[in-house]
C-alpha cells in the first residue's frame, strides 16, 4: 500500500429494525474498525434506514464465481420435494 | 463456459433479456472501460458539484435554507461516494479515480464550471441542474451493470428532495420583492443554456451514444432527454412568471413538444477543454482539500497499523 | 434582572454557541480530508445547526417582542451575540477543528445531561434530544484525537499545537454571571462550576490516551458573557448576515 491512500474497502449491512435480516446496502473506505462503523452510520443511516449495522472488510468476503452458477445452484432446481407444494394432502384436512 | 464465443454470447443474451451484469461476470473490455469512464465521471461530477453549492452555505439567508443546503451538499458527497465504490467493483481503486480527477485527466459535468454568483443561483442549480441530472439518473436506474444500477436507485431516492429545494427557492424569489425577482430571472438567464448542454452534444455528433445504448449503459439519447427536459420545464418557468431566455422557444403541435434553440456548442467544447469560468478554481479547490488532508489520512493509516500490531491498547 | 430576561440571555448563550459553531464546521463541507470524514463532520454540523434553530426559536418566544429565530440570527450585531469565544476561533487545520470539537462535545454532554433536568420544560426537552446527538459526537471526535495523538509524528505535533492554541478559551465555558444566579435559583440553569471537575477529568483521560500535554502557562481569555468577542466574530457575522440585511423586507 502506498503511503497516501484512502484505506481499505468495507462492506456495509443494515438491519432496518430488530427481527429483520441484515441487508447489504453499499461500501465505504475506512482505516480501522471503529471508523468503518462510524462512517457506515454517517453514510447509510442518514435517513433513519437502520437500527443495527455490520461492517465487514471487503477482503474478508469469500464469493462464488459466475462459473459456479451451474454446479452450485442448478442441482437444487429439480429437488421439488423440498417445497410444501410437492405434497398432496386430502381436502378438508386442516392446520397442515 | 469455456470459450470466448460462448462467454460473449452469454453476455449479449443477458443484455437482450434485460438481465444485469455483475462484477465477476465476463464482460467485453470496452464495456468495462466505458463503464469506468462513465461512472467515474458521474462520481467526479457529484464531488465537484459540492463546490458551487457549498459556496453559499455560509451565506444562506435563513436558518432553514442553511440547514437544507448543508444537507443537500452532504448528499452530493454521499452520491459521489456510492458511485466511486460502484466503479471500484470494476477493478480500479479510489486512489486511481481521485488521481485522475486531481490531475485533470478525468472529466466531470461541465455545468459545475459555471459560478454561483447570487443566492438565486442556488435555486436555479437545484431546479434546472438537478432537474436535468435526475432525468439522466432515473434512466440509469435500469442500466445493465448491477452495482451502478443499485447506486443509482439509492441516489434517485435521496435526490428526490433536491429539485424541490431548488424550485422552492425560485418560488420565494419570484413571488418576493422586485430585487428578488430580478435575481431569479438573472439566474435563469445564466443557467438555462449551460443546463441544456448537460445532456451532451446532439445525437449526430455523439459517437459513443449508440454503443452505450446497445450495452444498456445509457437508455435514452441526448436529444430525447433534452427534449423531455424542455417540455417539462417551460410550464414550471411560466408558473414562476419567469422568461426562458430563448426567443425560438415555441410549442410545436405536430411533434407535441417545444422547438428551441441549440445551445452554443462551441462554448460547450471550450468549457470541456478547461476554459470555462471556474475550471481552474474547481480543480484547485479539490487538489487543496486533498493535499491538506494527506497528513490526516497518513495518521489514520499509521494508527490502524499500530492497532493491528497491538502497539496501542484497545 | 427578571427571570424572563435572564432566560432570554441564557438561551441566546446556548443558541449562539451552536449557531457559530455550526457556521464554522460547515466551512469544511466539500473540503474534508477524505470523503467519508467530510460527510461525518457535516453530520455533526447539521446536528448542531438543528440545536441552534430550536434554541433560537425558544429565545425568540421567550423575548416576546415578535422577533423570529431568523431575526435573532441575522439582525443582531457583534455586541449582541453571546456564543463562547472557543467556537468562533478559526478552523485551523483538521487537528484544530477536531480538538475544538472534542473539548466542546465533552462539555456539551455534561451540560445537556444536567439541562435535561431543568425546571424549564422547553430547555429540558431540547437538551434531552441533544444528548443522543452529542454522545455520538463525543465518540467520533475523541477517537480522532486518539488517532492524531497516536498516529504519526506530524499528526501528534499538530494536535498538540491545537491544544496549546485553544486551551486558553476553555475556562470561559464555566463562567457564570447574574444570568446564571437568577436562573439557578429557579432551578432552570446548570451549575457550571459543578460540572467543571467532571469535564476536566474526562478531557484529561482523552488527552492522556492520546499522549498530549496541557500547556503550562496559559492566560485564560474571557468576555463572551458580556458579548465581548475576539475579532473573528465580526467576519463570521458579516458573511452570514449580509444577504438578509441587504434586503431587510425580503422573505427567504
Amino acid at each position: 500500500m502506498s503511503k497516501d491512500s484512502q484505506g481499505p474497502l468495507w462492506e456495509v449491512f443494515v438491519q432496518k429494525k430488530a427481527g429483520q435480516p441484515f441487508v447489504h446496502c453499499g461500501s465505504l473506505h475506512a482505516y480501522d474498525k471503529e471508523m468503518a462503523l462510524e462512517n457506515a452510520r454517517d453514510l447509510y443511516t442518514r435517513r433513519s434506514e437502520g437500527s443495527a449495522l455490520w461492517v465487514v472488510p471487503a477482503a474478508a468476503i469469500v464469493a462464488s464465481s459466475p462459473e459456479d452458477i451451474g454446479p452450485f445452484f442448478e442441482p437444487a432446481n429439480d429437488k421439488v420435494y423440498r417445497h410444501p407444494t410437492f405434497y398432496q394432502i386430502p381436502e378438508g384436512v386442516k392446520y397442515i | 463456459m469455456s470459450n470466448a464465443v460462448d462467454v460473449e454470447k452469454n453476455f449479449n443474451s443477458k443484455l437482450e433479456k434485460n438481465d444485469f451484469v455483475e462484477p465477476k461476470d465476463w464482460m467485453p473490455e470496452n464495456y468495462r472501460k466505458h463503464l469506468i469512464r462513465q461512472i467515474s465521471q458521474h462520481a467526479h461530477s457529484e464531488i465537484i458539484g459540492m463546490l458551487p453549492e457549498g459556496n453559499w452555505i455560509s451565506r444562506a439567508p435563513s436558518l432553514r435554507s442553511k440547514m437544507v443546503l448543508l444537507a443537500k451538499v452532504q448528499d452530493e458527497g454521499g452520491h459521489g461516494l456510492y458511485l466511486y465504490t460502484a466503479a471500484e467493483t470494476l477493478g480500479i481503486s479510489r486512489d486511481e479515480l481521485l488521481g485522475a480527477l486531481h490531475t485533470g485527466k478525468a472529466k466531470y459535468s461541465s455545468i459545475f464550471n459555471y459560478p454561483t454568483l447570487t443566492w438565486a443561483d442556488i435555486g436555479a442549480v437545484g431546479w434546472l441542474v438537478d432537474g436535468a441530472a435526475i432525468m439522466n439518473q432515473v434512466m440509469l436506474q435500469r442500466t445493465s451493470y448491477g452495482p451502478y444500477s443499485r447506486a443509482m436507485i439509492r441516489i434517485c431516492k435521496e435526490e428526490s428532495f433536491h429539485q424541490r429545494q431548488g424550485y422552492e427557492i425560485m418560488c420565494r424569489l419570484s413571488f418576493g420583492t422586485e430585487a428578488q425577482k430580478e435575481m431569479a430571472q438573472d439566474a435563469l438567464n445564466r443557467w438555462w443554456f449551460p443546463t441544456m448542454m448537460m445532456f451532451g452534444p446532439p445525437d449526430k455528433d455523439s459517437p459513443n451514444s449508440e454503443q452505450a445504448i446497445k450495452w444498456r449503459i445509457k437508455r435514452e439519447t441526448n436529444d430525447e432527454l433534452r427534449q423531455k427536459f424542455v417540455d417539462r420545464t417551460v410550464e414550471q418557468a411560466e408558473f414562476l412568471g419567469l422568461t426562458i431566455p430563448d426567443k425560438n422557444l415555441k410549442w410545436n403541435e405536430t411533434k407535441k413538444g417545444y422547438d428551441f434553440s441549440e445551445p452554443n456548442w462551441e462554448e460547450f467544447y471550450n468549457v470541456i477543454k478547461g476554459n470555462g469560468p471556474c475550471n481552474k478554481e474547481r480543480l484547485e479547490a479539490r487538489n487543496k482539500a486533498h493535499s491538506d488532508g494527506a497528513w490526516v489520512r497518513e495518521a489514520a493509516m499509521a494508527y490502524a497499523e499500530k492497532k493491528k500490531e497491538n502497539i496501542l491498547a484497545a | 434582572m427578571t427571570t424572563q430576561e435572564a432566560l432570554f440571555k441564557y438561551t441566546l448563550r446556548l443558541s449562539d454557541t451552536s449557531l457559530i459553531l455550526a457556521q464554522r464546521l460547515s466551512e469544511w463541507t466539500s473540503k474534508g480530508p477524505f470523503l467519508e470524514e467530510d460527510l461525518a463532520l457535516t453530520n455533526i454540523a447539521l446536528d448542531i445547526l438543528g440545536q441552534a434553530n430550536s434554541l433560537l426559536e425558544y429565545a425568540a418566544k421567550t423575548e416576546g417582542k415578535g422577533r423570529s429565530s431568523d431575526d435573532l440570527a441575522f439582525f443582531r450585531n457583534e455586541r449582541e451575540f453571546y456564543n463562547t469565544l472557543l467556537v468562533e476561533q478559526p478552523n485551523g487545520d483538521y487537528a484544530q477543528t477536531i480538538l475544538r470539537q472534542c473539548l466542546i462535545d465533552n462539555f456539551d454532554l455534561l451540560f445537556y445531561q444536567e439541562l435535561a433536568k431543568s425546571k424549564d420544560e422547553t430547555l429540558a426537552a431540547i437538551a434531552a434530544k441533544s444528548i443522543k446527538e452529542i454522545t455520538y459526537h463525543v465518540r467520533h471526535t475523541s477517537s480522532w484525537v486518539d488517532r492524531f495523538g497516536n498516529g504519526t509524528e506530524e499528526s501528534h505535533t499538530r494536535i498538540q499545537n491545537a491544544l496549546n492554541e485553544l486551551w486558553r478559551f476553555t475556562d470561559e465555558l464555566f463562567e457564570m454571571n447574574e444570568v446564571d444566579a437568577v436562573l439557578l435559583k429557579e432551578k432552570i440553569a446548570v451549575d457550571l462550576q459543578a460540572i467543571k471537575p467532571l469535564w476536566k477529568k474526562q478531557v484529561d483521560a482523552i488527552l492522556e490516551k492520546a499522549n498530549l500535554k496541557l500547556p503550562e502557562t496559559v492566560f485564560m481569555q474571557t468576555g463572551s458573557r458580556n458579548a465581548k468577542h475576539t475579532e473573528h466574530l465580526g467576519y463570521i457575522l458579516a458573511e452570514m448576515q449580509y444577504l438578509p440585511r441587504m434586503h431587510p423586507t425580503a422573505k427567504w
